[in-house]
């Protein structure tokens, strides 16, 4: 297997780290629809930690993106 | 044929060059030059008159000043009054140059991780020099919470360790990713839509679809845009909370 083949197929493996990213984002937003619809008075209050959250969790989607655009391009 | 990653090349406009190191003006520090001048003439002619009811963009002033302000007290206490002008001054730079990436044929500063490592090796090395000189070598004891038992205690310090020498890797990381692959995911799209317009026939009509997706990229982008830089200083506030106030 040439190097240009290989280079290929690491970038695509590396993309499956995403799906355990993507639920984690989907568990932090599901959270806070199931809390929000039993108390939407306080639901505003923690929308600015909601997107806290979903930002540390998509880095780490984003970080094993990084480790695939280092197999194609690095 | 472009590749989407020519958008990040680094390009020399005058070439300098002071004591052995490349000091050259790039289009990056163009770039910088022009955000910073952009963000002071705003902030110098919004405060200029200083209404007691504010006009537009005073009021624009006031409320990221007081939302800066808010997310200081709120994770750092009184503590964190000095280190305002700091994490407002590089709030205010990260927002404005992840906007300003997003203007046409512009070039996105923060999409280098020497800029976003600068940030965060700034931001750490100021953490820990401010938790040693407040609290001399108590501020070892960050590593071990207070009530974990003494036989964990080995493993217990070297994971928060690793957790603790990690903090300007991700932070500095998650700016660049996510600043570049947003940017790199536009290029793409964009060259979709040139090349399936260029294909003719039933393939041309279809063109719009990459074109809408890149409406759609481009509404994201401005949102990850404003939400990075946000992160990036509330990390910032939350690590100065532990340097400033130990109770970790």
């Amino acid at each position: 297997m040439d190097a240009e083949a290989a280079k290929y197929i690491g970038a695509g493996l590396a993309t499956i780290g995403m799906g355990g990213a993507g639920i984690g984002v989907g568990i932090i937003f599901g959270n806070y629809l199931s809390g929000a619809l039993r108390n939407p008075s306080a639901a505003a209050q923690f929308f600015p930690n909601v997107i806290f959250g979903f930002a540390v969790t998509e880095a780490l989607g984003i970080f094993s993106f990084l480790v695939a655009l280092l197999a194609l391009f690095g | 044929m472009s590749s989407p990653l020519d958008q990040f090349k680094i390009e020399t406009k005058v070439p300098l060059e002071i004591g052995g190191i490349n000091a050259s003006i790039t289009n990056s520090s163009l770039w910088m030059f022009a955000i910073v001048i952009a963000l002071t003439a705003f902030f110098l002619i919004a405060m200029r008159r200083r209404e007691m009811v504010p006009g537009r963009a005073q009021s624009v002033a006031e409320m990221l000043y007081e939302f800066i302000g808010n997310m200081i007290r709120d994770n750092v206490g009184h503590g964190g009054r000095p280190y305002f002008p700091f994490i407002f001054s590089l709030f205010m730079f990260i927002l404005g140059a992840n906007y300003a990436g997003m203007l046409p044929y512009s070039f996105t500063v923060t999409s280098h991780i020497a800029v976003t490592f600068t940030f965060a090796a700034i931001v750490f090395m100021g953490v820990v020099v401010i938790g040693f000189a407040k609290h001399g070598l108590h501020f070892l004891s960050m590593f071990l919470p207070s009530g974990t038992p003494i036989y964990l205690a080995p493993l217990i310090i070297i994971i928060e360790l690793i957790s603790f020498l990690s903090r300007p890797v991700t932070l500095s990381v998650r700016l660049f990713a996510n600043m570049t692959a947003g940017h790199i995911l536009l290029k793409v799209f964009a060259g979709f839509i040139i090349s399936m317009g260029a294909a003719g026939g039933a393939i041309s009509a279809l063109a719009v679809l990459p074109f809408v997706m890149n409406i759609a990229l481009s509404a994201l982008e401005f949102l990850v845009a404003g939400v990075q830089a946000y992160v990036f200083a509330l990390l910032t506030c939350i690590y100065l909370n532990d340097a400033v106030n130990l109770h970790h």
